[in-house]
């Protein structure tokens, strides 16, 4: 009986093994595996379509590599890097002094201003005393939630969902009275039917640079270095050569690199 | 309102089943092993298989999903370096499969013991008697004699097992509830999609179960009458 | 003397069951926590506990409620379809199929985000006194495990209900008992002792679903040790701490029930 029982370890680990060979010098870009329009969101066919995606092939081609798109869930996406699921994070992570303490980051290729969307039929601003006594929704660990935790202190709850997706369905539902998220990202949901129904915006939050960063890179692996050149080394290729500002035409009518004032 | 979205949901359901399968065969294989371990296995065996089940089952599947999913495939890796092989990458299929399937594998060695047990002791005393040799006796008389009082079970376990394949949607596998949701997120037709995905998942159970009620009527073939035994 | 017998009988227990292997087994796994102890992070725990004992409080509180409304409810289901009038036995039985047949996940989902996101757009609801509640994430969770608990106990009452001889329903309607009381004090009782011992299970694996609630926003223990996985960027420490969290809350219940079922006498007839 022994030997059965053996048998049976070695054929499952290498039932295991032999199921899940994929090839080896792939790049894996890891994507949050939820809508995130304009930037990533599934298409009707379970294509991964939007400017980030666009902008990751272009980053892969100049640079030569075989990427290949891995949606993973966004709460779990440093896990999913740090214990080799993915090689690369292109899921509109902001670069923070936190994350970095984990994961490494390339430079960075957006840089886009902080939103806070609310119900029509109310009337407020922005600012920390607009939000007292408020239900405010935003993703989990994103910066926008460190910000809010910090500044909207007088708030009546800080919910936290696991896409930003749920957030605004909830908001709409008349769950939450205010979320906050990156403006682009609230800028397209405004535009579909169920925003335009139901909320607008309700203004910038004011800058804060230790939290937000100065905006958005792919996450790599802090012992991957190369990887990390390479993809600066494109991100510098396409930014220069116009390929940067043609796929940016696609998607909005104005420069979301950001400039010098938004980065620091 | 959607077209095309309905493809989507489809392959979704496919990886489901999919899935559901691979980890039902590798449970089964588990279980048949754990099983025989419990019963014939030296006292170390026995003591890390009853540590096995019991803490699968004593703890929630999604929180075993999210531990197998980042531990299970670095320690797989780990293994293999050890041994001296190469590591891999091991795809998101792959992972949902192995997840799953120890969870599964778990119940199944609970099953597969208690009908191992209910097989009449004669008949194995009477193999043993033919100096038949181990593997031999679990090929020709355990494994076959056991069948009949081990379906049951076991076809309970493949329609948790299509279920469970939901709770991958958590750690951002494509199945059909991660898709479903997707297609919602997308559309902003929450009721509509999750009813969709309600009806596909309805539809696999009542089909299961018919296929099964079928399994289980030829598995007793020749047997007396349940009703009749008890 | 029984006191002496019981102790002599734990002690030859006890010895039978600490044999050479068991100790060697249990020193390897006083290693491994030690171990665990000491080389994993731990340091985020003082930060985090009190909202990690919410968290449980949180979890036995949704466990308990649920249980206990789902029990009621599987009371009528089971008896509707073990004896009712079938159009009172056909929707129970479509009923527990449809919950039995779907993951938990999905009816969860399919409450909060899809039935919910349709109550905002009647302005009657909006304005009635249930909104408050309808706001919030806790009731779609308390419903849909309620429900789902109820599917599957209603299924094991219906077996418990049609398991009940018939013999004893004809001897209490010969004793002229009416019908309300022949199901109060004969048929009831008879069936909720042999419900019972599945009912542990039961319980367990509802224990199990609830922390599905947390992907809708309730925060529960799960959500607890996922809060702490985003802020610690740490993976295994949260999750081993809660797997054993949960082993010891199955620990507890699996000793209360069989406390529970030790102290009720064998009825069945």
């Amino acid at each position: 009986m022994k030997t059965v029982l053996k048998t049976f370890a070695a054929a499952l680990l290498f039932g295991v093994a032999a199921m899940g060979v994929a090839k080896a010098d792939q790049v894996k870009i890891g994507v949050a595996a939820e809508p995130y329009p304009p930037f990533t969101s599934p298409d009707a066919t379970g294509k991964w379509v939007g400017w980030e995606i666009d902008f990751i092939d272009a980053v892969c081609a100049e640079e030569k590599l075989d990427c290949v798109i891995t949606p993973v869930a966004w709460d779990g996406i440093i896990p999913a890097l740090t214990t080799k699921k993915i090689d690369l994070i292109v899921s509109s992570m902001s670069i923070t002094d936190e994350r970095k303490k984990t994961i490494d980051f390339s430079d960075k290729y957006y840089n886009t201003p902080t939103a806070i969307i609310g119900p029509k039929d109310q009337k407020f601003g922005a600012t920390p005393d607009d939000l007292k006594g408020k239900v405010i929704g935003v993703q989990v660990s994103t910066v926008h939630a460190v910000y809010a935790k910090k500044h909207f202190t007088g708030a009546q709850e800080i919910k936290e969902y696991q896409t930003q997706d749920e957030a605004n369905n909830d908001l709409a539902a008349g769950r939450l009275d205010a979320v906050q998220a990156d403006s682009i990202a609230l800028g397209e949901f405004l535009k579909t039917d169920q925003g335009k129904g139901c909320c607008d915006l309700k203004g910038m939050v004011a800058q804060d640079d230790e939290v937000l960063g100065p905006g958005v890179g792919a996450g790599v692996r802090k012992e991957d270095t190369d990887l990390k050149d390479k993809i600066n080394a494109g991100i510098k290729a396409i930014r220069a050569n116009g390929k940067y500002d043609e796929i940016s035409k696609k998607y909005f009518d104005f420069d979301i690199y950001g400039g010098a004032t938004q980065s620091n | 309102m959607a077209p095309g979205w309905g493809g989507t949901l489809l392959v979704g359901f496919l990886h489901s089943i999919e899935i559901a399968i691979g980890a039902t065969c590798l449970g089964l294989l588990i279980g048949t092993g754990g099983a025989c371990g419990k019963l014939y296995g030296g006292p170390v065996a026995r003591d890390l298989l009853a540590i096995y089940t019991t803490v699968v089952r004593a703890v929630p599947e999604l929180v075993l999903i999210l531990l197998l999913y980042y531990a299970g495939t670095d320690l797989i890796n780990q293994v293999l370096a050890a041994m001296g092989y190469q590591r891999i990458d091991i795809s998101g299929l792959a992972a949902g499969i192995f997840v799953l399937g120890v969870v599964q594998g778990a119940y199944s060695t609970e099953v597969i013991r208690g009908a191992i047990l209910s097989i009449p002791q004669g008949q194995i005393e009477a193999a043993r008697a033919y100096g038949m040799p181990p593997g031999l006796m679990l090929r020709r008389i355990t494994l076959p004699a056991m069948l009949p009082f081990a379906i049951p079970g076991l076809a309970n376990l493949w329609l948790i097992a299509t279920k469970d394949t939901a709770l991958l949607a958590v750690v951002g596998f494509f199945e059909l509830t991660l898709a479903t949701r997707q297609a919602a997120g997308v559309t902003k037709a929450y009721l509509l999609f999750f009813v969709a995905a309600g009806v596909l998942y309805l539809a696999l159970t009542l089909f299961s179960n018919l296929i099964i009620g079928r399994v289980e009527a030829w598995s007793r073939r020749g047997m007396p009458s349940v009703k009749e035994a008890r | 003397m029984t006191g002496e017998t019981a102790v002599i009988n734990v002690a030859a227990r006890a010895s039978l069951w600490l044999q050479p292997h068991r100790i060697v087994l249990i020193l390897i796994a006083l290693a491994l926590v030690f171990c665990a102890a000491f080389f994993m992070r731990w340091d985020w725990l003082p930060q985090y506990w009190e909202m990690g004992l919410l968290g449980i409080w949180r979890a036995l509180w949704i466990l308990v409620v649920t249980c206990a409304l789902g029990f009621l409810l599987a009371v009528p289901l089971g008896l509707a379809q073990a004896g009712g009038p079938s159009w009172f036995a056909v929707p129970a039985k479509v009923f527990c199929t449809i919950i039995r047949g779907t993951p938990l996940l999905l009816q969860l989902w399919l409450l909060y985000y899809g039935l919910g996101s349709l109550f905002p757009q009647y302005p009657w609801i909006r304005e009635s006194w249930m909104w408050p509640y309808l706001r919030q994430a806790w009731p779609y969770a308390v419903v849909a495990l309620t429900l789902s608990f109820a599917g599957y106990e209603g299924e094991v009452m219906r077996g418990a209900f049609a398991g009940v001889p018939k013999g004893q329903l004809e001897a209490a309607r010969a004793f002229g008992m009416s019908r309300f009381k022949i199901f109060r004090r004969i048929w009831l009782p008879q069936a909720f002792y042999r419900a019972l011992p599945t009912l542990t299970g039961e319980t367990v694996l509802q224990l199990k679903s609830t922390p599905l609630v947390a992907t809708i926003s309730v925060i529960d223990i799960f959500a607890v040790s996922s809060k702490v996985r985003q802020d610690t960027y740490l993976t295994y420490e949260p999750l081993l701490l809660l797997a054993l969290i949960y082993m010891t809350i199955t620990g507890i219940l699996v000793l209360i029930f069989s406390r529970i079922e030790a102290r009720i006498p064998v009825k069945i007839g």
